[in-house]
């Protein structure tokens, strides 16, 4: 099994011949992901990497079944490229792009809800399901198949984690990575109840940060859970008020603090690593690993 | 973006709300002028982006352009919470019969907009018991339509018809269609006065959505940032200066926050937080090493995980300003894994300079480093 994506899930790629995209393509090509299809308005016909370029996403769909699409245009036309996909009947949207307006993430999140499709992002690393597909910009060696699901709210934490995960021989079934922005598709909650339905999932890391509430809303889910969790929470040494680079990473009115967190995680059963190279010793300590 | 008082009521106003007669100025003479056509006792606020201005007293209350004059000469020299005042709005004084509370902003684990009133204003909002406060989710589908507007002001105990009640229901439609079209993320009305009959605006707090800029050409801008936070935005790169002593950088809001945290674990202190992005080229990684190093710490640490960074931009990076400086004028430390990582540790082979696999041994060394 796996969530949200595996090894048949077809791949639209929005943005196609942009120069990020492009480099991409190939490096989840040469993981193992099944791209069919890009798009780019105005350069229909083309083709990147050997996937053929199409106009319009519609025109992508009648040629092709798409299953989910990635998208890394500017950000001001992210809004408009998110729609499209979610229109045409996509089911799960990538979104990598950073800097979208709020207000444009707040519409593309109901419009998704309404149509039923699962967005990943804005200012998503994407979703990798361990050696079976990757959807989005991680670095392909540190990802391999396993039963440990990850989820994130932010990137490069993640592939240190996930690194780390790996380097101690422990696979991963899926890692979502949920966007650093403060409206995106899903919360942890939404990803931790896929984990706890996954067969090939036995247990989960989420790696969560300072600001908003989301950690401790998930802490009331995690009470609930068969399955062990182990989390990190960044940002213990940030100051109050500063906004440490996501939009939502900021310790407001004294809310969203790290020891709030942590205490809220710690009551409801998950283990709190202090570090995030401390993680792979308690997933195995979870998992009953020597 | 925060915007000052003044530019949230100009905004207002443009917006037909009731704010209270008056401008900004910036000379005491322009507060003088400004009281006399006021012609009767004023407020003189100092314009700083921070709270707590009244208690660092910087509001002053004078009956007289005269009286006006000195207190704006006595509040233009303040500098509240390290901000020098460089501005005070005049406006005229209020007859205030109750404070309220207003505000939207965006509530990111309900993906919603989210309007909160209170018929108890003046303070912290957080401060209010649970019960006063009224909490209203804006449907981005329906927007915030009259009879949900009604129904705030019914739940603020105000009646509906009265002529207070009318204006709230306005106001309340108006202060979103402010946050879409401005695209602002909090708007806040901090007190909303009961003057009379009247319901004015005797405070504002706007911040606007930065990602959002680009479709704001409108709108004053301001800077309230260090030239090391100015000289990062302009890389399109997010600082935050800290009071440790490693200057450091780091791919990822996350990774830079673990990094921060990993070296207070182990008994450092940052002097700031730098998150270079991601697919950040040579160019701009060079300048932001180079803004560290104008820190002046006591050593750099650069923490880079690639993915849609690549090690080699980034190594490239550390050349150029190894080359620029002729050496570093303090150790740097470098941990550099991920895309094009060969390239990228040849690179830096090249001039003398060994990456670190992980991040627990690089910020051991470069604590070490600094003791």
């Amino acid at each position: 099994m796996a969530i949200i994506i595996d090894e048949n899930t077809n791949v639209l790629v929005m943005g196609i011949t942009g120069k990020q995209a492009s480099f991409h393509t190939k490096q989840m090509l040469a993981y193992g992901t099944k791209i069919v299809a890009g798009c780019t308005p105005g350069k229909g016909g083309a083709t990147v990497e050997g996937v053929p370029v199409y106009n319009t996403v519609r025109e992508a769909c009648e040629n092709h079944r798409i299953d989910a699409s990635v998208i890394f245009v500017p950000a001001p036309a992210t809004k408009d490229a998110a729609i499209e996909n979610i229109e045409a009947g996509v089911g799960v949207v990538v979104i990598v792009t950073e800097g979208v307006p709020v207000y444009d993430e707040i519409q593309i999140v109901a419009y998704a809800k309404r149509k039923g499709a699962i967005v990943l992002g804005p200012n998503t690393f994407g979703i990798v399901s361990g050696g079976k597909c990757k959807i989005g910009i991680p670095p392909n060696q540190y990802f391999i198949e396993g039963n440990v699901g990850v989820v994130a709210r932010s990137g490069t934490l993640t592939y240190e984690i996930t690194g780390n995960l790996t380097a101690n021989g422990l696979g991963q079934s899926t890692v979502v990575g949920m966007g650093g922005d403060r409206a995106v598709g899903l919360t942890f909650i939404d990803v931790l109840k896929m984990f706890e339905k996954d067969d090939q999932t036995k247990a989960i890391v989420m790696i969560g940060e300072i600001g908003g509430n989301s950690e401790e809303i998930a802490a009331e889910y995690i009470k609930e859970m068969t399955k062990p969790v182990v989390a990190f929470i960044a940002g213990k040494s940030a100051p109050p008020g500063k906004r440490m680079g996501h939009a939502g990473a900021i310790i407001e009115r004294g809310k969203g603090t790290y020891q709030g967190k942590v205490d809220a995680l710690t009551a409801a059963g998950a283990k709190v690593a202090p570090l995030p190279f401390d993680v792979p010793q308690l997933v195995k300590e979870a998992l009953g690993i020597k | 973006m925060k915007m000052f008082e003044y530019m949230g009521k100009e905004l207002f106003a443009k917006y037909g709300l009731p704010v209270p007669k008056g401008r900004m100025a910036t000379t005491p003479e322009e507060a003088a002028k400004i009281a006399e056509e006021i012609g009767g006792p004023c407020v003189v606020k100092s314009q700083v982006l921070s709270g707590k201005r009244g208690k660092a007293g910087g509001i002053k209350f004078p009956n007289t352009p005269e009286e006006a004059r000195k207190a704006a000469e006595e509040v233009l020299s303040m500098t509240i919470q390290g901000l020098p005042v460089q501005a005070v709005l005049v406006e005229e004084k209020l007859k205030i019969d109750k404070e309220l509370y207003m505000s939207i902003t965006i509530d990111g684990s309900a993906k919603q907009a989210v309007l909160i009133a209170s018929a108890y204003g003046g303070m912290d909002i957080e401060e209010q018991p649970e019960e006063y406060i009224i909490k209203k989710h804006i449907d981005p589908e329906l927007g915030m339509m009259p009879f949900m507007a009604r129904d705030v002001v019914r739940k603020m105990g105000i009646p509906i018809r009265s002529p207070h009640g009318k204006e709230i229901v306005n106001i309340i439609q108006t202060l979103y269609k402010i946050c879409l079209e401005k695209d602002a993320e909090l708007v806040e009305i901090n007190p909303l006065v009961f003057s009379d009959d009247k319901v004015i605006a005797a405070d504002s707090k706007v911040t606007i959505d930065d990602d959002a800029m680009f479709r704001m050409k409108d709108l004053p801008i301001v800077d309230d940032k260090s030239p090391a936070e100015r000289a990062a935005k302009d890389l399109g790169l997010s600082f935050v200066e800290l009071d440790g002593d490693i200057a450091v950088m780091a791919n990822g809001a996350g990774i830079t926050m673990g990094t921060l945290d990993t070296l207070q674990a182990f008994g450092g202190t940052p002097k700031n937080f730098l998150d270079c992005g991601g697919g950040t080229g040579r160019e701009a990684t060079a300048k932001a090493l180079d803004i560290l190093f104008s820190l002046n710490p006591k050593a750099v640490f650069v923490n880079i995980f690639g993915g849609i960074t690549r090690c080699d931009d980034v190594a490239n990076a550390v050349k150029d300003q190894y080359e620029a400086k002729g050496g570093f004028p303090v150790p740097l430390v470098i941990r550099l894994v991920g895309t094009n990582q060969d390239t990228g540790r040849e690179i830096l082979a090249s001039i003398g300079v060994e990456a670190f696999d992980f991040m627990e041994d690089a910020a051991r060394r470069v604590i070490e480093l600094t003791k």
